[in-house]
């Protein structure tokens, strides 16, 4: 299973877990799990069409992807907010 | 003890204070740090909060609590369905039904979310968004929104809605059908040989009378208006305004008579008038205005105040009316208006101000 890392304010949201394993083969399958395991993050990092929102990056093993990239077992997955979201 | 939900781009204020002191509110509570907050309103029927939220990298949610000083959740189903052109945007409005548990939501694109349980699940009106027109649907300047949600006292079936830029829509069935309303509106923003016909309507502001229900006043991208025929048609009522431009409305809802502006200059200028923070308010239905000044800045005071950030409290000439302006400033009034005074400076820009 791949191991999640998030940061605030998803952390808060998966129970206050800095870090979490799922499984899935792929970063959409990943994060569709996170979802499924941790409720209250339904809509932040996917939007309602499945995909990654703009301004929320995801890496696997230090490669920045998007929803479709694969996923290995033993991989390791951030979640963060983006530099370019926010508000000014 | 009045509490005022002023929404702004950063975080919801929560200001409690007493408009008879004459001093500013405390903020007893600032929520969601670093987000933008469009609108929040306490519902009266159950004390449930609710705050439409949007987040730079998360996207824009409705958050839920009973009590505004402590923990927030979020409400689900906000968003398009599977599939679907548009993504959710921003949430614009939050608006009590007529029925137990019933609430809507109005959002950008633009498009009507409604809630049978007081708003923690919401679901698409159909309708609406399966519109043959809906591909044309042309933006205002704060982009495709349902800003105006106005309810028929005591009967769910009918509705009408104000989107920007897409006109008036009226149902008699709940929400199953919908039509224009529009006859009368004209924007002249739109060549007179292309005005015929066209729903390129800026609709700004919209409020039903809550005792004469077939009448609804607007504030339009350039005009005010009032219908008398539950929103068929739309007479002009700007004459004696120091201009017809503006966001923001309210009314006194024991005064069918009765509405509230705040003009601006113009669409390319929208600040008040003559650098004076005015109200504007009519108790004959818009045969005549009068200036409601009384301790607000009148010098070098350009304020932009947003299409939500008004709010009436109660009703008569002992009504509450506070706004907000782009400046981080609000105001208030403890007498319907006759006199004013500050409830609290520099906060961030205003986008929203409720009532709690």
């Amino acid at each position: 299973m791949a191991i999640v890392r998030l940061r605030a304010p998803l952390k808060n949201l998966a129970g206050g877990n800095r870090e979490v394993t799922i499984d899935g083969a792929s970063v959409g399958e990943v994060l569709q799990e996170l979802e499924r395991q941790y409720p209250r993050i339904e809509g932040w990092v996917l939007d309602e069409h499945g995909r990654v929102r703009r301004h929320v990056n995801v890496f696997v093993n230090g490669e920045r992807v998007r929803e479709d990239a694969a996923v290995a077992s033993d991989a390791t997955v951030h979640v963060l907010p983006s530099i370019s979201g926010g508000e000014r | 003890m009045t509490e005022l939900l002023v929404g702004t781009k950063k975080g919801l204020f929560v200001l409690r204070g007493d408009a008879g002191a004459e001093k500013p509110f405390d903020v007893a509570a600032r929520a969601f740090p670093g987000n933008v907050v469009e609108f929040a309103i306490r519902d009266p029927r159950s004390g449930r909060y609710l705050a439409s939220v949007t987040s730079g990298h998360f996207g824009p949610r409705v958050m839920h609590t009973m009590d505004p000083t402590g923990e927030w959740e979020p409400t689900t189903g906000l968003g398009y369905p599977e599939g679907s052109d548009w993504s959710l945007e921003r949430i614009w409005a939050i608006k009590p039904g007529e029925a137990d548990g019933l609430m809507y939501a109005g959002v950008a694109p633009a498009g009507l979310f409604t809630s049978a349980d007081g708003g923690m699940n919401w679901d698409l009106n159909r309708a609406l968004y399966d519109q043959p027109t809906r591909s044309s649907w042309q933006p205002g300047a704060g982009g495709l929104c349902l800003h105006s949600i106005a309810t028929w006292p005591e009967d769910p079936s009918r509705l009408a809605i104000g989107i920007s830029a897409v006109g008036v829509w009226l149902s008699e069935d709940g929400g199953e059908s919908w039509r224009h309303g529009n006859e009368g509106l004209v924007p002249r923003y739109i060549p007179e040989d292309a005005r015929e016909g066209t729903i390129d309507l800026c609709v700004h502001n919209m409020h039903r009378a809550p005792l004469r229900p077939e009448r609804l006043f607007m504030q339009f991208h350039g005009g005010v208006y009032r219908s008398d025929d539950a929103g068929e048609s739309w007479i002009s009522i700007a004459e004696g305004l120091p201009a017809d431009f503006g966001f923001p409305m309210a009314i006194d809802p024991a005064d069918p008579d009765s509405a509230f502006v705040i003009p601006m200059n113009s669409d390319g200028d929208r600040v008040t008038v003559d650098g004076r923070a005015r109200v504007y308010g009519t108790r004959d239905a818009g045969e005549s205005w009068t200036s409601l000044s009384d301790g607000l800045p009148q010098e070098e005071a350009y304020l932009t105040i947003l299409r939500q950030a008004f709010a009436a409290e109660g009703d008569g000439s002992g009504m509450g009316l506070y706004f907000g302006a782009t400046s981080g400033d609000v105001f208030g009034s403890g007498d319907a208006g006759a006199s004013w005074f500050t409830v609290h400076e520099r906060l961030a820009p205003v986008n929203s101000v409720r009532v709690g």
